[in-house]
Parts: structure tokens; C-alpha cells; sequence
């Protein structure tokens, strides 16, 4: 029999520990409501940062769009479970669940035929898939019609809280891989840009999703989400266990993929892409992959939020907001996975608990003007994060984490400029 | 034989081509165009309004994206705290205006002078100070967040950018700085409107003008006006003087540059200067235009006027005044058309498609492709 590595148990043993003692502390009420729902807040900005940190932290390429596709995955969940509690149908399940299975499909067929023809420009592969989607979305929608109704009532046939836990959780899911098929789309065209021009269409991203939320009522059709007036009546689904076990599987997720020769390429694309090239890595497709992959925490860790306090409004997506898990990134160090759940959960402890607890009034206006300083001092002492080598032993990859002489490439890129 | 070779060699050129995403964009274009002919028909009056509006705030992004433009085109840093600059360039001009009444500072040492000549000194000093301010604020920025991170890899400098921006933005939020609170901005001088309808007739204040008249202010054609000096300075500075030639040599090739006597880091900050200075005459007209300031009025206007630099083709100055212009006429439209907010998503849309269809721009060069 194959032994157990201790490192490994360990980090599960700590990780239940943890978890027991805040569902006993949660369970007994010796937490207030405000602190568990903190704690909630900081194991999503945990899965949202580590999305991030995939992309940008091991796959070297600059996001903003991070907060987009959490703001794609918390409406897309929130709709599900409005529409079953509120409405009692199950018609955005039914729906959703096509769109993304049948969206997929056209992802798979386009791409197969794609590659029977090389050499096509982003663009019109962009436009080939586009028109894929939407068709897959229109039969979606004709197909998921009648099934509606016999879903709902098979549904129905199930205790009401049990039904509840269902739809909720095939709301997340479903909704991250929404999340996710959209990054798949946005991303191929975008992910050939350079390093900042990346970014800088991310962010347009984030901002046009924020606008068109902003108008989900009209532009959109969706009523429910009641635009920028907020949506209201999600029920509040979110548990500390749900939240750890999302947590859980993504970080052994995470450290698997990075494990794995996936990990190795994606890595490797982010150390100096040309060498990658030369080694036979298909550096396009482990862009895309790894993007796809860290939209799809950030569409998790939406569809989670939004159940929190079963409360939406497009302002919570704003992109100054989606500089958060940047800035989680880069303090807890890129490319370090348990450097990014530590600050994660510091940053929405301290920031939105402690601070606001225990320091005097006013000083709201200082955290704003005192973290971007301590963003700059990181980036100009400390670039590799405060915890940038620091990495739990079962979390930890077999590759350095983060090079050494930052100074060689730019010498390099000095030169080619 | 012949047939089946024939439609190879087209499919081959179709792809080479790429006619799909041409047709694709082609799509857009005459959707857009076609829904925009449509209103306009329908209303030619509100379409000829909406394109003077497009002219004003596209002469406000273009005096911003210059300094994006340039900094881009020398460092490769998109300069996130630009746009922040703008607001500030804002701030002091409304303190100089509302708490010293900086512009009618003449007629208050020299009582006997003639108000409007007094104004028309006072405001130039005041557009004047808030420039040379702006550039020493930008220039120190440069020198302490900037500069050490020269030799970084491009990333860490965009997120201290990022971080410098959010600094600008919360320390003049602080209330003992700027506020927080959104001000009006009492401008320096009184608004004449004036409407066309046959020809061009005063609008007296108080009275609505007629149906299906074009409105327009003396704020248009002082922003028009100052924008157009100001890029004529910039392009001559550029074209002609020593500074402009060791700009130019600089964004071509830093380590010759260096090698040919260039002071680099030198011309670095003074490129910096100009482009603050510009960004703050701009977030004076903006302010005058708008009527009103807040700590985060910066933000957006600073990413359209970068839209507008990439669009024109980033480091070509003539490319950031078309970019600009092209962009506020897409913002009224969509504004106008579809709905305000969508004014944002149209810009990033257009960013979007700028960078794949030609990432280069209207007016940029082909850039060599680095390793």
C-alpha cells in the first residue's frame, strides 16, 4: 500500500481542524453574523485571488477582467435561485444548464473545425465561435422551454431545503462554467495581445460587464436583476461548509494542475515564452487554458458571494473593486498559492473588520490612501510579495517559484525595445 | 480540375485575407452606421448636436492622450496616474478660481484695468500655474514611483501606475485636500450659448431656443481654440527643438540614445512635464465644460483619452488628436443613441477591436516584433 505523504495529511488534517472549529464557533454563536459572513467574504476573495494568481501569477499574463467574470458568475447563480424561490420555477436552471452544455458543444464543433483549418486570424475564429454561441443559446432557449415545467415539478417532488441545496449548488457550478465558456470566448481573440494591452482589454471587459449589469433590466431583459436599482431576494445559501468545501477542492485543483505537465507548461509560458515555444509547449493554448481556468474560480467564488447576503448591485462590480485580487496577488506573492488565501482572508479581516471595528471614524478615508502606498513600497522593495517564497509543503511545486533576476529579462527587453 | 483549383486558391486568400472578421467587423459597422443613419434622419437637428458635443470632449481626450501617448512612446508604461493628474489639474484650477479669484487677479492689483482684459490675463495665469504644477507633480511622481523600476519587467511598473493613481485619487479625497464630495466648478468666465437655425442667433439666458436648433457655447470654442494651440506647441517642441529631437530619439532607441550624449532619464521626466501640463489644461476645460469636479473624475476620461492614444496609434501626435476626436464622436453617438452608460462599454469595445484589427492604429507604424 502506497503511503501517505505527511505533508499532505498534514494539510487536511490543519484545513478540517480549521473548518470544524469555525462551524463550532459559527454553530454555538459565539461568532456574530457580521464575522462569519467576513469569514464567507474571505474564503471567496480567496478563490477569486487564486484564479487570479493562475493567471497572472503563474501564467505571467496581466488581468483586470478577474472581476468581470465574478460579477458573470454571481447574476448568472443569483438568477437560478431567484427564479426557484421567488418564482418557483425552475426555468432558469433548466436554461442555464442547456446554454452551457450546448455552448460547450459549439466551443468543441467550432474548434474542430477550426483546426482543420490552420492559420485563421483571431478575429474571424472569434466571429466563427460568436456565432456558434448564439446559436447554441437560441436552442437552448427552444429546447429548455417545454422542460420547464416537468423539472420544476420533479423538483418539487423533494423536501424544500433539499431542493434548495440543489439548485444552489448546480446554480454555482453551472455558473462558474458560464464564467468560464465567456472567458473561453473573450479570451482567444484578446489572450494574443501583449502583456499590457491584455490588461488594459481586460479592464475594458470588467467595465463593459459592470455597464451592461447596470442596464440588466433593460438592455439585457432581465427583470429580476432590477439593473442598477440592485436585485434583491436571493436566498442566503452560502454556508461556511459549502464555502470550504468550494475552497478545498479548487486548492487541490490548483495544486494538482500546477503539478501536473499542464502546471509545467503554464509556468514555463510565464518564464520566457519564446524558450517555451522552442520546447514544443503550445504556448497559445495554455494561455487560454490557464485564462479559462481562473475565470472559472472567479465565476465559483461570484456565484458563492452573491448568495452571502442575497444582495446585488453592479456598483459591488466596479472595476476600481477589481483591483482587489490584484493587489491580494501581489502582496501574497505571485505564484503562491497559500501566500494568496492567507492575504486574502488578512485583507478582508483586517480591512473590512478589524479597521472598521476598532479604529476611530474618518480613518475609512486613510485605508485608500495608505494601501496604494504599500502597493507602490512592494513593488518598488519587494516585488515577489510578502510571502513570496513561503509556500505550505503539500502546496508546494517542485519548480522555483518566482525568478530570481528579474533584471536579465529586462536588460533583454531593454535591448529589444 | 480547374474549378476545384480555383475555389482552393479563393479559400486560401479568404483565409489569408481574413474575410470572416472583416465581414464581421463590416457587421458592426453598417448595424451601427445604419441604426445611427436612421435616428439621424429621423432628427437631424439632435444628430447635429451630439456631433458638436463629440467635438468638445474629443478636444479634452485628445490634449490627455497626448501625455499618454508620449509616455507610452518613450517608457512602454501606460501611465494609469495620468489621468488622476487631469483631476488635479481640475482641483487647483477650481481653488485658484473659487478661494483666490486667481482670474481677474489684474483688475484687483490694477483697479483701472479693463475687466475683460484683466480675465482673459487672470485665466491664462491660472491655466498657466495649474500646468506647471501638474508637471512637477507628475515629475516627482516619476522620480520616486516610476524611475526605480526603469529596469522591472513592464508589469510591476503598471501596477505601481495603478497604485499611484489610487493614491492621487483617496489623498485628494481626504477632506483637508480636495473633498469628497462632488463641487461645482464656477469656471472662470460667464457661458454664451448661441443656437443655428438659418443662422446664427444669441441665446438669451432663460429662454429655451427653438425646435431644431443646434446649440453651441463659447466653452466649445475656447476648448477647440486651446486645444489647438496647445498641440501646435507640442508638435513644434516635438518637430523642432532639441528637447523634441532627444524625445524622439529616446522613444526610438534608449541604449543608443544613451550612447549618443542623450540625457535619458532628462528627457523622461520632461516628457512626464509636458504631458501633465497638457492633462491639466484638459481637466481645466474639462471642469468648464462640465461644471463640476470629484476625486474620481479622473478615471474615465484618462482611459477613453488612452483609447483615443491607442486608436490614433500610440506615439504619433496627429494619431492621438484624430483618435481623440474620432472617440467623442462614438461616445455622444452611443450616448445619444443607444444609452449614456453605454458610452463606456462602446469605448472599450472600440479598444477591443482596435488592438485586433490593428494594434498599431490609424496613424502608428508598424512596430518591429520583439522577442
Amino acid at each position: 500500500m502506497k503511503t501517505i505523504p505527511r505533508s499532505t495529511l498534514l494539510f487536511f488534517g490543519v484545513y478540517l481542524l480549521i473548518t470544524i472549529v469555525v462551524q463550532a464557533l459559527i454553530s454555538l454563536q459565539l461568532l456574530t453574523v457580521f464575522w462569519s459572513k467576513l469569514l464567507l467574504f474571505g474564503a471567496v476573495m480567496a478563490i477569486v485571488s487564486l484564479g487570479l494568481n493562475l493567471i497572472y501569477g503563474f501564467n505571467g499574463q496581466f488581468s483586470l477582467g478577474q472581476w468581470g467574470f465574478y460579477a458573470i458568475g454571481a447574476y448568472a447563480a443569483a438568477d437560478v435561485t431567484f427564479r426557484w424561490t421567488q418564482q418557483g420555477s425552475a426555468s432558469g436552471l433548466v436554461i442555464l444548464l442547456l446554454a452551457v452544455t450546448l455552448a460547450g458543444l459549439a466551443f468543441w464543433g467550432v474548434g474542430w473545425l477550426l483546426r482543420r483549418v490552420p492559420g485563421l486570424d483571431p478575429l474571424s475564429s472569434f466571429a466563427l465561435y460568436l456565432a456558434g454561441v448564439i446559436l447554441a443559446v437560441m436552442a437552448a432557449v427552444a429546447i429548455g422551454r417545454p422542460l420547464i415545467e416537468p423539472v420544476t415539478s420533479a423538483l418539487a417532488l423533494l423536501p424544500s431545503n433539499l431542493a434548495l441545496q440543489i439548485v444552489f449548488f448546480l446554480a454555482v457550478l453551472l455558473s462558474g462554467v458560464l464564467a468560464a465558456e465567456i472567458s473561453y470566448l473573450f479570451g482567444l481573440p484578446v489572450l494574443t495581445l501583449g502583456s499590457d494591452y491584455f490588461g488594459i482589454a481586460t479592464l475594458g471587459f470588467t467595465i463593459i460587464v459592470k455597464v451592461l449589469l447596470d442596464n440588466s433590466d433593460t438592455i439585457l431583459g432581465f427583470e429580476e436583476m432590477k439593473g442598477a436599482r440592485g436585485m434583491i431576494g436571493i436566498p442566503q445559501a452560502t454556508t461556511w461548509l459549502w464555502v470550504t468545501i468550494f475552497l478545498l477542492v479548487i486548492l487541490v485543483a490548483t495544486r494538482n494542475l500546477l503539478h501536473s505537465s499542464h502546471g509545467r507548461a503554464i509556468i514555463s509560458v510565464r518564464e520566457d515564452e519564446l524558450a517555451a515555444k522552442a520546447m514544443g509547449i503550445d504556448v497559445a493554448s495554455q494561455k487560454i487554458l490557464t485564462f479559462v481556468i481562473g475565470s472559472l474560480y472567479a465565476g465559483l467564488a461570484g456565484a458563492l458571494y452573491a448568495h452571502i447576503n442575497g444582495f446585488l448591485h453592479p456598483n459591488t462590480f466596479n472595476f476600481i473593486k477589481s483591483f482587489d485580487p490584484m493587489i491580494i496577488v501581489v502582496f501574497g506573492g505571485l505564484g503562491s498559492v497559500s501566500g494568496t488565501v492567507v492575504v486574502s482572508f488578512i485583507w478582508i479581516l483586517v480591512l473590512e473588520g478589524f479597521l472598521r471595528q476598532w479604529l476611530p471614524e474618518g480613518f475609512e478615508n486613510w485605508r485608500f490612501v495608505v494601501y496604494p502606498l504599500l502597493l507602490i513600497i512592494m513593488m518598488l522593495l519587494r516585488p515577489s510579495g510578502l510571502m513570496g517564497g513561503f509556500e505550505l509543503p503539500y502546496l508546494r511545486q517542485i519548480l522555483p517559484p518566482l525568478r530570481k533576476n528579474v533584471k536579465a529579462e529586462s536588460t533583454a527587453e531593454a535591448q529589444g525595445d | 480540375m480547374e474549378k476545384s483549383s480555383k475555389i482552393s486558391a479563393l479559400y486560401e486568400r479568404a483565409i489569408r485575407e481574413r474575410w470572416i472578421g472583416k465581414g464581421f467587423l463590416a457587421l458592426i459597422a453598417v448595424l451601427a452606421v445604419g441604426y445611427i443613419g436612421f435616428n439621424a434622419k429621423e432628427s437631424p437637428s439632435l444628430f447635429f448636436q451630439q456631433l458638436i458635443n463629440g467635438l468638445q470632449i474629443g478636444f479634452v481626450y485628445a490634449l490627455v492622450a497626448l501625455g499618454y501617448t508620449m509616455v507610452y512612446g518613450i517608457v512602454r508604461l501606460i501611465n494609469f496616474a495620468h489621468g488622476d493628474v487631469f483631476m488635479v489639474g481640475a482641483f487647483i484650477s477650481f481653488f485658484a478660481i473659487d478661494r483666490f479669484e486667481l482670474h481677474i487677479w489684474p483688475s484687483k492689483v490694477f483697479p483701472a484695468i479693463h475687466p475683460n482684459l484683466s480675465l482673459l490675463i487672470g485665466t491664462l495665469t491660472t491655466i498657466l500655474m495649474t500646468m506647471v504644477f501638474c508637471a512637477l507633480m507628475a515629475m516627482t511622481i516619476e522620480r520616486f514611483a516610476y524611475k526605480p523600476l526603469r529596469t522591472a519587467p513592464r508589469i510591476s511598473a503598471l501596477i505601481t501606475a495603478i497604485g499611484v493613481s489610487f493614491f492621487l485619487e483617496y489623498f485628494g479625497a481626504l477632506p483637508f485636500v480636495f473633498t469628497p464630495n462632488f463641487i461645482t466648478y464656477k469656471g472662470p468666465f460667464p457661458t454664451t450659448s448661441w443656437y443655428i437655425k438659418g443662422g446664427i442667433y444669441k441665446l438669451e439666458s432663460g429662454v429655451a431656443p427653438p425646435d431644431g436648433s443646434v446649440i453651441f457655447s463659447n466653452i466649445l470654442i475656447i476648448i477647440v481654440v486651446t486645444s489647438l494651440i496647445l498641440l501646435s506647441i507640442l508638435q513644434f517642441i516635438v518637430r523642432r527643438t532639441k528637447i523634441g529631437k532627444a524625445m524622439r530619439a529616446t522613444a526610438f532607441d534608449k541604449p543608443t540614445a544613451r550612447l549618443m550624449g542623450i540625457n535619458v532619464d532628462g528627457v523622461i521626466s520632461v516628457t512626464f512635464a509636458i504631458g501633465a501640463a497638457l492633462a491639466g489644461a484638459g481637466g481645466i476645460l474639462y471642469a468648464t465644460a462640465y461644471r463640476q469636479v470629484v476625486f474620481l473624475m479622473g478615471i474615465m476620461p484618462g482611459l477613453k483619452a488612452f483609447i483615443s492614444a491607442v486608436l490614433g496609434g500610440i506615439g504619433s501626435i496627429p494619431g492621438a488628436l484624430v483618435g481623440a476626436l474620432i472617440l467623442g464622436q462614438a461616445e455622444v453617438l452611443s450616448a445619444g443613441y443607444i444609452s449614456t452608460p453605454m458610452r463606456d462599454a462602446v469605448a472599450f469595445t472600440i479598444l477591443i477591436l482596435v488592438l485586433l484589427v490593428r494594434p498599431t492604429g490609424i496613424f502608428g507604424e508598424p512596430e518591429r516584433e520583439k522577442a
